[in-house]
């Protein structure tokens, strides 16, 4: 008993050290010392658990532990920054798995209260859903799944027939404790769900669906922290799901959507789009705009996912310091769905050893966007369309967007002339001020470094 | 009784977490994310009775395995985060 009271002494000095922990994270000058205090928490929290009554072995706790740590630090080492979105999915997908198990266990472990019974099923479906859609995101966002939503005929109905056949099952499972196969079948049912969730997502609501998971994998262990009464799990599980569930709604707003428009987006009948965008397009070598870059006074900085793909952050910084040198203000405007997941361009440039202050919001940068010379849009497309503020009708008219048009100068560095992930021409690249440099952005960015150079 | 308290708990976790996190600025939104993942694989916790008490075969194994899960996902999540949060700098 004297156990059991220390261990409850001790997760409340956890659950204490993960909420200043997240305090501390919500400044760039102290985020890495309440990571490290999150992380204190959970070393605590683990090393008194060791202490439970209950445990009679600990050969396998401590291998599994080990082995779970060498994979951990391994992944933690290797992974490239532009390979964050996947690296995120796939831990969203073993905390689910985890969940997911932990609840399974319980479940043969005993036979259950019906309450017990009830929320561990609930558990395992969660945690169940959060590990197959995060491993069907983790594919598209490595492009191992098509990026393109994938729709098949009746996939709405067949949406809702998995739903009420996981709703049946949960019940039939809990007037059966005993039952392993009412178990097993849940298990298939919420694994597809997960799977039929995610695929019909198209990769630019990839900031959306990510940020949903990373709530669930939150949501699963506060659901077996209710199975198995463990305060601690309720709390932490709690705060992640919060933490998930304000990102969805961030993302979702930069969208002008709601969730439920996200998620069904796939099976909606693509809108066709009678406004036919009209104009010339004016391209412009690099060497060419490098003379405005010259003369400039203020730059702005527009990334998008473009950006990420060719990896064009360490030539964009190098650029920056040229032009710095040349007595220009250069910043950065950052569109909150900008990329595969929330905050991801700033985590790339942050990598090219950009200062963070200079990476400013939407709503920072266009009350002053008619005082920049240039602003230069790097493989973005939708998060600068004005069709959103200009052309009622269009789809994504009402989407807050980084309102590049309304600079002196602006540049587009694009691969080719097609239009963006919702399929909307963009009349951005028509307007008088607007110059489009044709090519890969690293490339393009690199030339004109040269330029600067000679 | 129980299960009341527990809610009572889990009400006041969600609404300090709504109160926490809205006050993250964007700029740190993906090491926020990762970092809540690896407090997610508090799951650990839970794993770790499972594993070690002795209730037949088949629970030893899942909970094996959710703590094998848990573990990568607390470590690498951790990790990961505080090598991203390295190269946010002020200059």
């Amino acid at each position: 008993m004297d156990n059991l009271i220390l261990i409850n002494i001790v997760y409340v000095i956890a659950a204490a050290l993960f909420i200043f922990g997240l305090k501390l994270l919500g400044n760039p000058a102290t985020a890495r010392k309440g990571n490290m205090l999150s992380g204190l928490a959970m070393l605590v929290a683990i090393i008194v658990t060791l202490m439970d009554q209950n445990i009679v072995s600990y050969g396998w706790i401590m291998v599994s532990i080990l082995a779970g740590s060498a994979v951990g630090v391994y992944v933690s080492k290797k992974v490239e920054m532009t390979g964050m979105p996947e690296l995120v999915s796939l831990f969203n997908g073993v905390g689910g798995l985890a969940s997911a198990a932990v609840a399974i266990a319980a479940m043969v472990a005993s036979e259950l209260s019906s309450g017990i019974a009830s929320i561990s099923v609930i558990a395992l479906i969660i945690g169940s859903v959060t590990f197959s859609g995060s491993l069907v995101a983790w594919g598209k966002l490595s492009e191992r799944v098509s990026g393109k939503p994938i729709v098949f005929n009746q996939q709405a109905i067949a949406n809702y027939g998995l739903i009420a056949a996981t709703i049946l099952f949960s019940s039939l499972y809990v007037l059966n404790p005993s039952s392993l196969f009412f178990i097993v079948v849940v298990i298939v049912l919420a694994l597809a769900i997960g799977v039929m969730v995610v695929l019909p997502i198209g990769g630019a609501d990839m900031p959306v669906v990510i940020s949903l998971l990373n709530s669930y994998s939150g949501l699963a262990a506060c659901a077996a922290g209710f199975a198995l009464e463990n305060n601690l799990l309720i709390v932490a599980g709690a705060l992640v799901g919060a933490s998930g569930i304000i990102l969805t709604n961030i993302m979702c707003k930069a969208m002008n959507r709601s969730l439920i428009n996200v998620l069904t987006s796939g099976f909606q009948e693509v809108v066709t789009n009678e406004i036919v965008v009209e104009g010339e397009i004016k391209p412009i070598s690099a060497e060419d705009a490098f003379y405005v870059f010259e003369a400039a006074q203020s730059i702005l900085v527009i990334p998008g996912y473009g950006m990420a793909v060719a990896q064009a952050q360490h030539a964009m910084k190098e650029l920056q310091e040229l032009l710095e040198k040349n007595d220009a203000e250069v910043v950065y405007g950052i569109h909150p769905v900008a990329g595969r997941m929330p905050g991801h361009m700033n985590v790339l440039l942050a990598e090219a050893d950009v200062s963070y202050d200079l990476l400013l919001e939407m709503d920072e940068v266009n009350p002053r966007m008619e005082n920049f010379d240039i602003a230069i849009v790097i493989g973005a497309n939708d998060v600068v369309n004005p069709a959103a503020r200009e052309l009622e009708g269009s789809p994504i008219y009402g989407m807050p967007v980084i309102n590049a048009d309304l600079a002196k100068n602006v540049f587009v560095i694009k691969r080719s002339m097609s239009s963006g992930f919702a399929g909307v021409d963009n009349p951005l690249f028509f307007k008088d001020n607007t110059r489009m440099i044709f090519g890969d952005a690293k490339e393009v960015i690199n030339n004109i470094v040269r330029q600067f150079n000679d | 009784m129980i299960a009341i308290y527990l809610l009572f708990i889990l009400m006041l976790a969600i609404f300090l977490g709504f109160e926490l996190i809205q006050k993250v600025p964007a700029t740190l939104h993906t090491p926020l994310m990762s970092g809540a993942n690896a407090i997610s694989g508090i799951t650990i916790l839970a794993a770790i009775v499972l594993a070690g008490n002795d209730s037949g075969t088949a629970a030893t194994v899942l909970g094996v395995i959710a703590v094998f899960c848990a573990t990568v996902n607390v470590v690498g999540g951790y990790l990961v985060t505080d090598r991203m949060l390295a190269m946010f700098k002020k200059k």
